[in-house]
Order: C-alpha cells, then structure tokens, then sequence
C-alpha cells in the first residue's frame, strides 16, 4: 500500500499544480509537488527498504482492471520486487532532488506551475514504467515518459530549436516504439499473455518456436528479443537511433538531468533487464545488443571529445555509458547493468546540475570556449564538477570505479564479449579525456568569457546547491556501498530472482577472479585520459588547434558528430518530404481538390446550358415536350 | 347512389358560386377582403367534411373517397388556404389584383385538383384537371394590364392544352384497347397476358400529359416562365396544392389500372425523374430571380417526389406522400418570404435583395434559413424525413442508380439553397424592407413550425400516409 503511495503521490502533485497552478501560484505550484515528491520519495525508500531487507516478501499490488479483451488481459498493478524496488527508490530520490534544484534554476521563468505538472507527470510516468506488473503496463509508462520527454525539451516553444529538438525526439522515439510494439504483439502471440509470470514460466517451453519470416526459420524469442531492443535503442539513444539525445539538451538544465540522464534514458536498458528470464533464450539479440552498445560507448565518447557546448559534451557522455549499461546485458551481468545505472543516475545528474549551476553563473552562456578561469569564482561548482567527474572516469574510490569495474570485467569474461571488451576499455579513456577537456576548458586557463558576463558570475542559491551536495554523497559512496549487494556475494539474495542468469549463473563471481592487468586497466587509462587532457589543455594550449589542422578529416567527422544528422537528412527528410510535397501538390491540390473544383465547373457550365435553353419561346417549349414524348416512346419500346 | 361520398366537393363547390355571388353584390371596395374570408371559412368547413365524411365508392364506380383522397385533400384545402391568406396583404398592394374573383377562381381550382384526386374514372379524372386548370389559366393572368402575367397565363394555357390534348389521346388508346374508362376496369384488363403496344403507348401519353402539370423535365419549360410572371401569390398557389393533386393523381393512375405494368413504365419514371432532378440541380445556380430559382427548385423536388413514385411499391407510395407533405409547407414558407421582399410598396424578386436580411429582419431571414435548409434536406428540418423516404423506397426497390443520382443532386442543390443562406447574412445589408403583414408572419410561421417540429410528428404523419398508401394500392 505504502507502495502505491509512492507511485501516485507525484501524479497528484501533478494534476493539483497542473491544473490549478493559476490559483496556486508560483509557489504554491512548487510547494505542492515538491512536498508530494518527498512524500514519495520517503514511501519509496521505505517500502523498497522493507523488500530489500527482507521484512515484507515480493508481491504486486492490484490497482484497477483495465482491459479485458477475448484472452487479452491487462490490469494496473504495481509489481513489488527487488528490481522494481531499486528503480523506485532511485526514481523518486533523484526526481524529489532535481524538483528542488529546480525551485532554484526555474526562477522567474513564465510558467513555473506548468514546468512541475510535467516533471511530476513524468516521474508518475516513470514510476508506473519500472513498477509495471505487463508489457502494456510499461509500454503505458514508456510512452507517458516519452510524451513528458517532448513536452519538457520543447518547454519553451517559443523557440523554434526547441521545438524541432521536441518533434525530433519524439519522431526518433516512435521508431523504436513500433519496434517494442511489435515485440508485446509477438509475445502475446506466443505467449498468449503479456504478464510478465506467465510469460517467465513458459519461456523454456517455447525455447523452440520459430516464426516462417522472408523465407526464413527465425527463432521465436530472438525475433521478440531484438524487437524489444529496437524499442530499447529508441529510448536509451544507442547508435541509429541516438541523435535525438544530443539536440534533448534544448529543454532546461533539470530536465535534462532527470529524464535524458538519470531515468527516462535507462528505460531501455531497465526493459532488457526486465526482460532477462526470456533475453536469456535469446543469444542473437544478446549478441546485437553487445555489439550495438559497445560500438555506441566508443561511437559516442568519440563526438564527446570534440564539442564545445558543456551539455552537449555530457548528453554525449550519456550515450556512450548506456552503451556500457547495454554490453553488461550482452554478457548477461544485468546486475553489474542496473548498479552502473544507478550509479550513473546520481552522477551524471550530478554533473548535469553541476553544468547547470555554471550557465546559470554564466547568464546562459553554453559555449565552453567562452568560459575558462571560473574555478575561483564558483569554488563550490568546481568542486561538485570533479567529484562528479571523478566517479564518471570510473577512479577508485568513488561509485563509477565499481559499477564500471563489473561491467568491464564481465565483459572480460561473457561470452562473445570480446569486442564489447575493447569497446568498453577504449570508452573509458575517451570518457575521462572529454571529462577533464570540459572541466579544464570551464575552470582554468584564460577568462575567455565577456567582461559584462564575467562580472556577473555567481555562485548559486543554496536551493540549488544543497540537491547537489546529496547528489555528490550519492557519486562518492554509493559504488563502495552497494558493491556488496549489487554485485558482491550478497547479490543473490539481494536480487531474490527478480534476475535470471541462467546461461552463466556464475559471471559476478567470476570477476572477482579477473587477471590483475585487467582489474587495474580501467583505472590506468582513466588517469591516462586525464593525463592527455590535461597536457592538451592545461600544458600545451595549442595543441588541440594544432591537431584539428593535421587530422582535418576525423577532427569534421567528429565535430559534425559523424555527419549522421546529414546522413539521415538526405535519406530519410528530404525524400520524404519530397514525397509529402508531391502527394500535397499533385495528391491534394490537384487530385481531391480537384474534383470539386471540376464538379463545379461542370455544374456551372451544364447550368448554362439549361438555362439557354430556356429562350422564352412558345413554339420551342411545345416542340421540346413533344420531342420528350417522342424520346420516352423510343426508350419505352426499345427497352421494354 | 352513394352521393355522400363527394360531399365535399359538392360542398366546395356550392359555396364557391355562392361566395361569387356574395362578391357581386358587396361594397366595391372591401369585396375582395370579403370573398376571401367567405372563401377561407368555406375551405376549412370542407376541411372539416373531408376529416368526417365516409369512405366508399360512388357515383357508379365513378368517384372514391379513401384515406389516400382524405390524406391528399387535406394537403390540398391547407395550401389553398394558406395561398389565399398569403394573396390578402398581396393583392390589395397591387391595386389590380384586389378583385373579389380572386379566391373564388382559388375555391374552384381547388374543386378541381380534390375531383382529381378522388377519381377513379379517367372521365372523371380529366373533369377535376380541366377544372383545376382553367381555374389556374385565369389567375396566373390576372394581373390582366401586366404583360409578364398575361404572357405567363397564355404561355401555361396553351402549352397546358398541349398536354391535355396528349393526355386525352393517352386516354381515348387506352380505352381503345381495354374497352374501359373505369381505374378498375383497365386493371382487370391489363392483369392477364401481354400488354398491347397501343396501349402501353397510350400509357406514355397519359404519363406526359399528367407530368406536365407537374413540371417534371422534360416538360417542365412553362414552370420557370410562369412563376416569374404570375403574381407572386399565385405563383405561391402554383408551386404549392397544384403539385400535389397532380404527383397524387399520377400515383392514382400509376399504381392503379396501370399497377400491373410497372416493370414497363418503371423506367419511364425513372428517367423523367432523373431528368427533374438534374434540372432541379443545375438549372438554379446561375438564377438571379428568386421565383425562376424556386420554380427549378419545385422542378427538383418533384424529381425526388417521383422517385417514390419510381419505387412502385407502398413504401415508396408512402414516401411520396410525406415528401408532398413537407414539400407543401416550406414552398409556401418561402413563397410568404418572397412576398414579403417589398421596398416602399413595390415587389423586389432578385436574390441579391435578400443581402444583408440577417440584421435588418432577423425572425424572417431565420425563418428563410430554415426553408432553404430543409429543402437541402438537413436533418432534423422536415425536408430531411422526405428525402430519406424517398431514398430508402428507391434502394429497397434496387433503384441504385435513381438513388445515387438523387444523392448527388442534393449535393448540389445545397449550393444554391445555402447561396441564399450566405447572402441574407454575410453579404452588405441592403435598404430593410417594408413592414410585413401579419397575415404573411401567420403563414411563415405556421410553416416554419411545420417544418421545424415536423421530426415531432413523423410518427403520425407516415402513420396517415402508410394508411393512404395502403387505401390505394388496397
């Protein structure tokens, strides 16, 4: 019970400030969401704390019927295990820190009521996502989550950009979703249920259904399987379908934060997890999952290093760590996935807000190579930005060293995990280097900032800044924490099933036992890429220029983000708005416009017709009822 | 003898020599407003006889009285009567037309079209048309010192004697190859083998020469010239009882002695009535007078009206009569609309006069608006009910073609019904027109509220009209 209070305490507190935000004002719209989200955050720590120690069994909590159709079933329930009860407890912490920060960077904006009805509306929409108890249950919330998603990266629509970026996201979204919409449409058909213990319990007996596609046998559950990676790719942003994360960044810095770092993001990578018992019986799409995800660590770390605007530069970093998330699904160490998403929640939120707080000294400003020299003036922005960096690069002891940790050494050892390996290895370089590139090119070197906005820098309101001191105790000790139960010896009965691993049951247990040169390789190269950083950046300020001249060709590839937007542009918009232009022109106009306007036309000219007919003559009208008569004689004897 | 059974008739007729005389004799200057009062209480006393009198057979099988004559009479007696109460305020404005001869000749031709629809003998039959038609030569000219009326009434008289004389060749070949006058008689002659040529072409000719009275294309040419120039209100009476008695009279003939041979005449129906629909369709939308565009209004309309016909069965009979039914009221609405289109006393009969209704006479453009979109055919004006009747009859039957036609030129008709709509509220107000009458206001109203609430009474309406259908196809 205390459960569901969790779930819809932040849609109340989003129908109440959504609907009544006129009345309530500014501060009563963020007073009565915020108060609400920490109601949920309390219920959803304590409820998940009660499973997760043992106190209360797994369950689920029956809300409602929904449909009921011939033996179609699907009801609102929450599902209340061990996996459900991590993500709400991450869920409603980081939703209730970021709702407060917010209170802080949304200030004087013109419609603060209608910004908190839609982040509470997006974590309702969360919620439901990770609690769902069916695929149509966390497809509802998949799509609430991408509807909020659109709605908050065109929050201010009166910007064309945003309003692209919005359209853009929910366009790349869809793609992906057809995929996932597909995949629950196979497995009812397989499985003639989408709830997810009938479909677990029945997965070993339909290991051997095939489906006669294109000329092809294709196993059952492979096909399901990368159907919902397809669904999963859309959300998480994995190679292909990862444009939209980048241009996301055009919504306001909190918004970014929650939904395209800590949580929507790793709805993909959740659904995978969720779907372990069946991705199992599924080597292919395992297989398409490693080598998507690892190429998109490496694929995206690579544009991070050469962006200039800081939250591009992490929208990037997002991308390439979902990648990681996506390769420990591959090798079958969902465990090390969900602690890496967890861990990477708190500081990539971290260091989203921490980016926040320096436009917000910045008056706006985005370009890094308008800042530099602010490590004085924001001290305490500087230094959430290390922290943060630091567990990002993956530097023992903070969180990102463990959970990164078990996915590179799982990786070592999964099987087909070779690639993804120097995938990963290579990702985590990259990552430290941009890392350290951003937190040179803002805090050192030159003031390269305007006068006017230099002499304005500031550091934020406490308001802001408390969120991300909790943030930054998060991205400190959580990995060395947790490490114990989320992948440690205490992960069996920390997980309790709600994870299968039945190809390789012993995977975490064997990274403990990984050689050294491979325990110690991830630390190495994360100093190694902040080493090269800082040489490029610190040391030798020309050579970053110097490089760009040399190797012109990779330098444009990665600064035009491997020309995909092109790319898509010429193969995908332009040809398809070719062809809404013709069937608009020849179809509309020409075609359906065009039989009205012929119609009328005829009207009119056949009405001419009848009316010259009409001369006014005596003898002609005699003469036109007898031909009448004579015409209705001639018809009557030849057709009768 | 079963004489009682025309006492209507006899009834309507006795007072309309008696009003004439009434007329002769009273004060010069009020004798027209007396005649018409004495005329409008005789038609509702005969109203009253219709509702009351028996039915039966009589004169010798010459003459009926059923619940399809009491159903069609009633319609009859109503659109006289409002025709006389549109022609009061009318006629007194044009000196001319004030004359005491005025309702009397209404009062006899409306004798004429109740003997046509109680015949039961083509003997009797073409007594009530000749009655009816004289009577309606007469007042189409009557404005005798305008040359546009008396060139409408020469041109519907000798154009009508054209028909009539079809009509009687039609009539004399039919005899000619039954050996019958009597409806009956010619049934029972035609329901045993195959049909002679010169009688199934005596048929067309009696199904021209009654079309025409109709206006139905293709000889529907009079109509556009006489209502524009007849006096507007006789060209409401035109457009309204006129119609009625004669779409009756053809379902009597059709449906009766020449019931058996609908497979032959079927398709005649069908294409006359496709041709009045076109006409009906087309023809109005480059009008710029509105009684030419009513006159190819009423021509469409009989073209729906004779789909039910087409149809040759009771549903469709049924249908048929509700259309007249609906069709009755919003001619007459709109002919009191017409009527009321005066600038300082003097008749103004273009569209673009209407311009601007909306604000200067609010009640009246409401009520023209709800004519003209009932006779689109908008639901849930009465104008709808009788075009969907008339559909459903003709898809029952398999008329797709008819019905698919019909559809479209609904379609089509809708353009120039709202034209009208769009001109009296969005185009630039005019000068306003004079006061109206209150005997013009009585009779728009009365009919706006038939054809408002007509979706109250349906259920009775078609109840009668299945009952008339049923007396006549028995």
């Amino acid at each position: 019970m205390i459960f569901a209070i969790a779930v819809f305490a932040p849609l109340a507190g989003s129908l109440i400030s959504g609907l009544f935000g006129r009345w309530l004002g500014d501060r009563g719209a963020q007073a009565v969401s915020v108060i609400l989200m920490l109601v949920a955050a309390f219920f959803g720590v304590v409820s998940g704390l009660r499973l997760l120690t043992g106190l209360v069994p797994d369950g689920y909590v029956f809300v409602g019927d929904w449909l009921h159709v011939g033996g179609f079933q699907a009801d609102w329930s929450l599902r209340y295990d061990s996996l459900s009860a991590v993500m709400v407890m991450m869920v409603t912490v980081v939703s209730t820190l970021i709702h407060i920060y917010s209170i802080g960077y949304m200030e004087g904006d013109r419609s603060v009521p209608r910004f908190f009805a839609y982040l509470s509306l997006f974590t309702f929409a969360m919620l439901m996502l990770v609690t769902a108890n069916d695929l149509l249950q966390l497809f509802f919330g998949w799509e609430g989550v991408g509807l909020v998603s659109y709605l908050l990266i065109g929050f201010w629509y009166d910007r064309p950009s945003a309003n692209d970026a919005a359209i853009k996201a929910f366009i790349m979204n869809r793609i992906g979703d057809l995929g996932f919409a597909l995949g629950i449409a196979l497995v009812f058909f397989l499985f003639g249920s989408i709830r997810f213990d009938t479909i677990f319990a029945d997965v070993v007996a339909q290991n051997h259904a095939v489906y006669h596609l294109f000329g092809a046998n294709l196993h059952a559950l492979d096909v399901i399987g990368i159907l919902l990676f397809i669904g999963a790719m859309g959300k998480s942003a994995q190679l292909g379908l990862h444009p939209w994360l980048a241009d996301a960044m055009e919504g306001p810095t909190p918004v970014s934060a929650l939904i395209h770092a800590a949580t929507m993001v790793t709805a993909g990578v959740f659904l995978m997890v969720r779907m372990s018992p069946l991705l199992e019986y599924a080597p292919v799409a395992l297989a398409v999952v490693g080598i998507i995800g690892g190429t998109t660590a490496v694929f995206a770390a690579t544009i991070g290093c050469a962006q200039t605007d800081i939250k591009r530069v992490i929208a990037y970093s997002t991308c390439s760590q979902l990648g990681y998330m996506f390769v420990a699904v591959s090798v079958g160490a969902y465990q090390a996935s969900i602690f890496h998403l967890i861990m990477h929640a708190f500081f990539k939120a971290l260091l989203f807000l921490t980016a926040g707080s320096v436009i917000h000294a910045m008056s706006g400003e985005q370009d890094m190579r308008k800042m530099g020299g602010l490590a004085r003036l924001i001290p305490y922005t500087y230094v959430m930005m290390w922290i943060g960096g630091l567990a990002l690069a993956g530097i023992p002891p903070l969180s990102g060293f463990f959970s990164k940790d078990a996915i590179i050494d799982a990786s070592f050892y999964g099987r087909g995990g070779g690639y993804a390996c120097i995938c990963v290895e290579l990702a985590t370089y990259l990552t430290a280097f941009y890392t350290w590139r951003l937190i040179f090119m803002t805090f050192h070197g030159p003031r390269r900032g305007d006068a006017h906005v230099m002499a304005h820098v500031h550091e934020s309101p406490w308001v802001m800044r408390g969120p991300l001191a909790v943030l930054a105790i998060g991205a400190v000790f959580g990995g060395g924490l947790l490490d114990h139960y989320f992948v440690g010896t205490g992960q069996r009965a920390f997980w309790n099933g709600s994870i299968s691993t039945v190809n390789d049951p012993h995977i975490l247990t064997s990274i403990a036992h990984v050689p050294l040169f491979i325990d110690f390789l991830p630390t190495v190269l994360g100093l190694l890429g902040i080493a090269t950083a800082f040489v490029m950046y610190m040391l030798r300020p020309d050579l970053p220029a110097l490089l760009a001249a040399r190797f012109g060709f990779i330098y444009r590839l990665l600064i035009h983000k491997y020309y995909v937007d092109e790319l898509y542009g010429a193969i995908f918009v332009r040809p398809y708005h070719a062809l809404a232009r013709a069937i608009w022109h020849v179809g509309d106009e020409d075609i359906i416009d065009g039989i009205p306007r012929g119609g009328a036309l005829l009207a009119r000219g056949s009405a001419g017709g009848l009316v010259r007919l009409q001369s006014g003559s005596l003898a002609q009208y005699a003469f036109v009822m007898l031909i009448g008569l004579v015409v209705l004689i001639s018809v009557f004897l030849i057709f009768r | 003898m079963n004489w009682i059974v025309a006492l209507p008739e006899i009834v309507l007729a006795l007072s309309g020599m008696a009003v004439l005389i009434a007329g002769v004799f009273a004060p010069r200057p009020g004798a027209f407003q007396l005649t018409s009062m004495l005329a409008l209480g005789a038609l509702l006393v005969t109203a009253g006889l219709v509702v009351i009198a028996p039915a039966g057979v009589g004169y010798g099988g010459l003459y009926v009285a059923d619940a399809f004559s009491r159903f069609v009479q009633l319609l009859i007696l109503a659109g006289a009567a409002l025709a006389i109460i549109l022609s009061l305020d009318f006629n007194r404005q044009e000196a001319e037309l004030a004359r005491f001869e005025f309702p009397v000749l209404i009062l006899f031709a409306a004798v004429g079209m109740m003997i046509m629809v109680g015949a039961t003998n083509f003997m009797t039959l073409y007594l009530g048309l000749e009655l009816q038609s004289l009577a309606l030569y007469v007042v189409a000219a009557f404005a005798r010192d305008s040359l546009r009326s008396s060139e409408a009434g020469l041109k519907y008289f000798v154009l009508g004697s054209l028909a009539s004389g079809l009509l009687l060749y039609g009539i004399s070949l039919t005899y000619g190859f039954s050996g019958s006058m009597s409806f009956a008689q010619v049934a029972r002659a035609l329901l045993s083998g195959t049909p002679s040529v010169g009688l199934v072409i005596g048929m067309v000719f009696v199904i021209s020469g009654l079309v025409f009275k109709v206006a139905a294309a293709p000889f529907h040419m009079w109509s556009p010239d006489v209502y524009e120039g007849a006096p507007t209100s006789v060209t409401a009476l035109l457009g309204s009882a006129p119609k009625v008695a004669a779409l009756a009279l053809l379902l009597r003939v059709m449906m009766g002695p020449y019931g058996h041979l609908l497979s032959q005449w079927q398709l005649l129906i069908e294409i006359i009535s496709i041709a009045s629909l076109v006409v009906g369709a087309l023809a109005p939308i480059l009008q710029t007078s509105i009684k030419r565009l009513m006159a190819y209004s009423s021509i469409g309309h009989v073209g729906y009206a004779l789909m039910g016909l087409a149809a040759g069965t009771q549903s469709g009979t049924t249908a048929t009569l509700i259309y007249l039914a609906t069709y009755l009221f919003m001619t007459l609405g709109s002919f009191g609309v017409i009527i009321a289109m005066r600038r300082q006393g003097r008749s103004v009969e273009t569209i673009s006069d209407l311009a601007g209704l909306g604000r200067n006479d609010a009640g009246l453009a409401l009520a023209m608006t709800i004519f003209m979109l009932s006779m689109a055919g908008v639901p849930p004006l009465s104008g709808f009910f009788g075009k969907l009747y008339v559909f459903l009859a003709a898809v029952q039957s398999g008329l797709w073609t008819l019905a698919v036609i019909g559809v479209i030129a609904s379609v089509v008709g809708a353009y120039y019904y709202l034209r009208i709509v769009k001109i009296m509220y969005f185009d630039a107000p005019v000068r306003a027109f004079d006061r109206r009458s209150p005997s013009l206001s009585f009779v728009v109203a009365a009919s706006g509220i038939v054809t408002v609430f007509f979706i109250i009474v349906a259920g009775p309406v078609t109840a009668a009209a299945q009952a008339a259908a049923l007396a006549l196809l028995g």
